[in-house]
């Protein structure tokens, strides 16, 4: 080569799946350089967020003893929401917490610099507060990224930047987003206090947390929920709900949260906590459908980009998955350095590879999910037949006895029970 | 007392860029139910319409990409991410 700095990949965005890539990349002995436009490493980013751990425990066992992670998930809850009622589940186990199986509670501007300090400790340099304004193309072929108005060369470039990838749609290897396949979140970070937190959520220390969905008043009926997760000294509270349902209620997101704030299930819970960050981010939700390409010459995607995010109803998971993503294209490349090859016939080995782990199995198992949770009657009518068939079980006051049974199908006729089949054999069709 | 999205976004840290509008809106853009979706969907609620004007503030975006992906070539004219180290950062996420 000439004398222009040249380096062996360029990794676009210090996430998960790029830190991760870049810190396996690095131990291999490849000189990689990663570009990040935040001026501090995970200043762009943002979770719900709760990381299932099992494909960060891969790379690094026992992570969870030196990570910053705020807590182990040890509690679930589920509530069906109406305006003023809450039917909610809850599931409490300690094997929620076992190794290997654990989630945890992080926030991104804590464990991001702890994953890229890993990786530049493997000799991986990072560059911040520089934007890779577009990939940059010799021939029609990927050389490298044009960052700061600067061309920086390398054999093969690694996109892992995030759900608005707009290099990878130049590069037309992504659409632009539809707007029924992609959700925003909107999030408050509530400071809180470790105590008050261990009192109000039953954790018997401060490594123990919650995780808690809401479903029903919240969203006003759109697709959609609240979630929340109880931080070390915080609580991440906040809602998702689909863009292509804006404006069909009179309630617009960045309402949905003050709902759920005011919720009586939830505004106690909140009391005398102060907000100190608000943030906002979109959230794939189509599922294995929506992938883009995922190789080319010398070029790959991972991560957000590459839309690995999974709605399950119940829960919104992508964190391990593009761990593994970033694992997985790490290992591509590796293999392709080796070979002296970054053809697009090398490079698809990071597809196959995808392919047979739990990434793409696990989408396309849940591929049915999508289609299912745009049923409207589970947002709009199914809290409120909780509401009252609970009620009907629970409330007394001297009223002339009617059998049980009777006054829950006074509640599940409202609905339809033809509906409520139909939806009960989707729901468990789509998973 | 609900806090208001300003209160918000006046908790997160900013770096704004005058310079440098990182999103664009179409003011010849016409049709009022899409305009009207447009300031609903902004989390930060950054756009407004008035008197057939379309009112729009890149400072305080959050970057989340939501109006781009409702109105990309309608509403929105242009959309790109801050120059680098610029817009919000995160200190928590």
């Amino acid at each position: 080569m000439s004398n222009e700095e040249r380096f062996d990949v360029i990794v676009v965005g210090a996430g998960l799946a790029g830190n991760t890539a870049a810190y396996l990349m690095a131990k291999a002995g490849l000189e990689v350089l990663v570009i990040e436009r935040a001026e501090t490493i995970g200043g762009k980013n943002v979770t719900g967020g709760r990381m299932y751990s099992h494909s960060l425990e891969k790379i690094f066992p026992d992570f969870a003893k030196e990570a910053p992670v705020e807590r182990k998930i040890t509690k679930e809850r589920i509530s069906f929401m109406t305006g003023d009622t809450a039917t909610t589940v809850e599931y409490a186990a300690d094997k929620l917490g076992e190794q290997g199986k654990a989630t945890y509670s992080i926030c991104r501007g804590h464990f991001d610099p702890w994953l890229a300090g890993k990786a530049e400790e493997a000799g991986a340099m990072y560059v911040t507060g520089i934007r890779v304004d577009e990939v940059l193309l010799q021939d029609g072929k990927v050389v490298g990224v044009i960052a700061g108005g600067e061309e920086m060369f390398a054999d093969v470039v690694l996109l892992a930047d995030g759900v608005n990838s707009l290099l990878a749609q130049q590069l037309g290897m992504k659409k632009e987003l539809d707007p029924h396949e992609v959700a925003v979140g909107v999030k408050e970070i509530i400071r809180l206090g470790e105590e008050k937190i261990n009192d109000r959520f039953g954790a018997a220390s401060s490594e123990e947390g919650t995780a808690w969905l809401f479903a029903g008043d919240v969203s006003g009926g759109n697709v959609g929920g609240g979630f929340l997760y109880t931080n070390k000294d915080s609580l991440s509270l906040g809602i998702v709900t689909t863009i292509a349902d804006i404006g069909r209620v009179d309630l617009a997101p960045r309402d949905m949260l003050e709902r759920l704030k005011a919720h009586p299930t939830v505004a106690p819970l909140i009391k005398g906590g102060e907000t100190i960050e608000y943030a906002a981010h979109l959230v794939t939700e189509g599922g294995y459908n929506m992938i883009p390409t995922l190789y080319r010459d010398n070029v790959l995607v991972a991560g957000d980009a590459a839309a690995l995010v999974m709605n399950l109803g119940f829960t919104i998971r992508g964190m391990d998955l593009v761990i593994e993503s970033g694992r997985l294209a790490a290992e591509t490349i590796i293999a392709a350095k080796e070979a002296g090859d970054y053809s697009a016939a090398t490079l698809s080995k990071y597809k196959t590879a995808l392919d047979n782990s739990f990434v793409m199995k696990d989408m396309k198992h849940f591929s049915k999910m999508p289609k299912f949770i745009e049923n409207h009657r589970i947002f709009e009518q199914y809290p409120g037949m909780m509401d009252e068939i609970m009620s009907e079980l629970f409330i007394m006051y001297g009223q002339e006895p009617v059998k049980f049974k009777k006054k829950a199908m006074t509640a599940v006729k409202k609905v339809g029970i033809m509906n409520l089949l139909k939806d009960g054999m989707n729901g468990l069709g789509a998973m | 007392m609900a806090m208001s999205i300003d209160d918000k976004l006046g908790l997160n840290r900013f770096r704004a860029d005058k310079s440098y509008p990182h999103i664009t809106v179409n003011q010849s853009f016409t049709d009022v139910k899409e305009i009207e979706r447009v300031v609903m969907a902004c989390p930060a609620k950054l756009y407004s319409y008035e008197n057939g004007v379309i009112g729009f503030n890149h400072e305080g975006c959050l970057e989340c990409g939501t109006c781009r992906v409702l109105s990309g070539g309608k509403v929105v004219e242009t959309w790109n991410h801050p120059q680098g180290g610029m817009g919000v950062e995160f200190r928590h996420g």
